[in-house]
């Protein structure tokens, strides 16, 4: 297995999450969308509000919600940029 | 005598309570000062990313997007200012509108007509007063900007840009709004705590401001998704709220220097004048004691004479 995924989630006002993981998981306007290490250089637009998963070793699983994000993959690691991050799922979402 | 004396210590009284307020103001400014650092600090990484993909997607494809490209004829020219709510904060808003007259008058010699819009309310009161007409102007959020007001700002100027592309000479063209076909932001930079620059920059059409570092190797083959262009359409609007948003930020703590700065020079002078006064207060106490002694003697003296004659 290679290196960790390194992952970095900014948003515009400040950085709020920077670490190593296993995957992160997002959904682009196209759809669902995971990223392992190693992963090709990508460029997506994330749907608006997106969610975006973050697994790591041995610990719980982040989630966020993003509004007007994007995510950047590239040789370093996986940059997801958005307006407005907050811990947790969307609203309607976190019925189930 | 003692009617000076009453004045003087009025006086003083009211320099005193004038010095306590500027001195409130200096020290709120400088906490303020350290705030608005940490903020603009705090948006630096969004900017780096968003900078570092937009560089991406310009090599990864050839990219036409109206946003990037100079129009031909320019008719009109949209002017942001960036100013304070409040005032106590010396000639920063002076300086910025200064700077903003002069691009305004360059742009009329080059035959462009600029349309104002306008953030912060001495700015507003200040072309108001003149009779100017400003396109639009936001308010109340000049000391600590959030970026929902930048993106306010921004989306109002981007539908204006996008408007002004189908203008003609005689008129606004098929859709009849009045667009503009070049965007620039006036706002402080803060050089030092000592040095607020006012400083111009053209957001639209704009140039991507290229990171410092050269990128090592071959760059990355990037995939898109969606494609492109739809990625750049969406990107690029984000891309000018951020610098409308780092303007802000710069301008809030330029302000705060400013009002920081102003309000030391206001509260040592309080203080110089409380000084003087207090000493023309103790000579003129002085001065009419030494009358009352010499009142008094004077009339013991009167009085020894006049008992002498008896």
């Amino acid at each position: 297995m290679a290196d960790p995924l390194h992952v970095e989630l900014v948003a515009v006002e400040q950085k709020v999450w920077t670490g190593e993981a296993k995957m992160l998981i997002a959904r682009t306007t196209e759809g669902e969308l995971g990223v392992l290490p190693g992963h090709a250089p990508l460029l997506g637009e994330l749907a608006d509000p997106g969610t975006v998963r973050i697994q790591r070793d041995g610990e719980e699983e982040l989630v966020y919600t993003v509004n007007g994000g994007f995510l950047s993959v590239t040789g370093r690691g996986v940059t997801v940029l958005a307006e407005t991050v907050e811990l947790g799922e969307p609203a309607e979402a976190g019925a189930h | 005598m003692a009617a000076q004396l009453r004045v003087l210590r009025r006086r003083i009284r009211s320099v005193k309570s004038t010095g306590k307020i500027t001195k409130a103001q200096e020290l709120i400014a400088t906490s303020r000062i350290a705030k608005a650092q940490e903020r603009v600090a705090a948006a630096q990484p969004y900017a780096h990313a968003i900078t570092g993909v937009l560089t991406a997607l310009a090599s990864g494809a050839n990219i036409e997007h109206p946003l990037l490209t100079p129009r031909e004829r320019v008719r009109r020219a949209g002017v942001l200012v960036v100013t304070s709510d409040r005032g106590m904060c010396g000639g920063y808003n002076a300086n910025v509108i200064r700077t903003a007259e002069q691009l305004i008058a360059r742009l009329r010699s080059d035959g462009i007509e600029p349309v104002l819009y306008v953030i912060g309310r001495k700015g507003v009161t200040y072309y108001r007063f003149r009779n100017r007409d400003i396109a639009e102007s936001w308010t109340g959020f000049s000391e600590q900007p959030a970026f929902d007001d930048a993106r306010e700002a921004g989306q109002t100027l981007i539908d204006a840009f996008n408007a002004g592309a189908d203008d003609t000479d005689g008129g606004f063209g098929p859709d009849g709004l009045p667009g503009i076909d070049e965007l620039y932001a006036v706002y402080t930079h803060l050089a030092s705590m000592v040095s607020q620059v006012p400083t111009v920059t053209r957001v639209a059409p704009m140039e991507i401001e290229e990171t410092d570092k050269p990128s090592t190797g071959i760059p990355p083959a990037y995939e898109f998704e969606p494609d492109a262009a739809s990625l750049l359409d969406s990107l690029l609007p984000k891309y000018i709220n951020t610098r409308i948003y780092a303007a802000l930020l710069d301008s809030a703590a330029s302000e705060s220097a400013a009002r920081r700065a102003a309000m030391k020079a206001a509260s040592d002078n309080a203080n110089d004048i409380a000084r003087t006064l207090t000493r023309e207060m103790n000579a003129a106490r002085q001065a009419a004691i030494t009358q009352e002694i010499s009142e008094i003697v004077g009339g013991v003296d009167a009085l020894a004479a006049s008992g002498s004659e008896e």
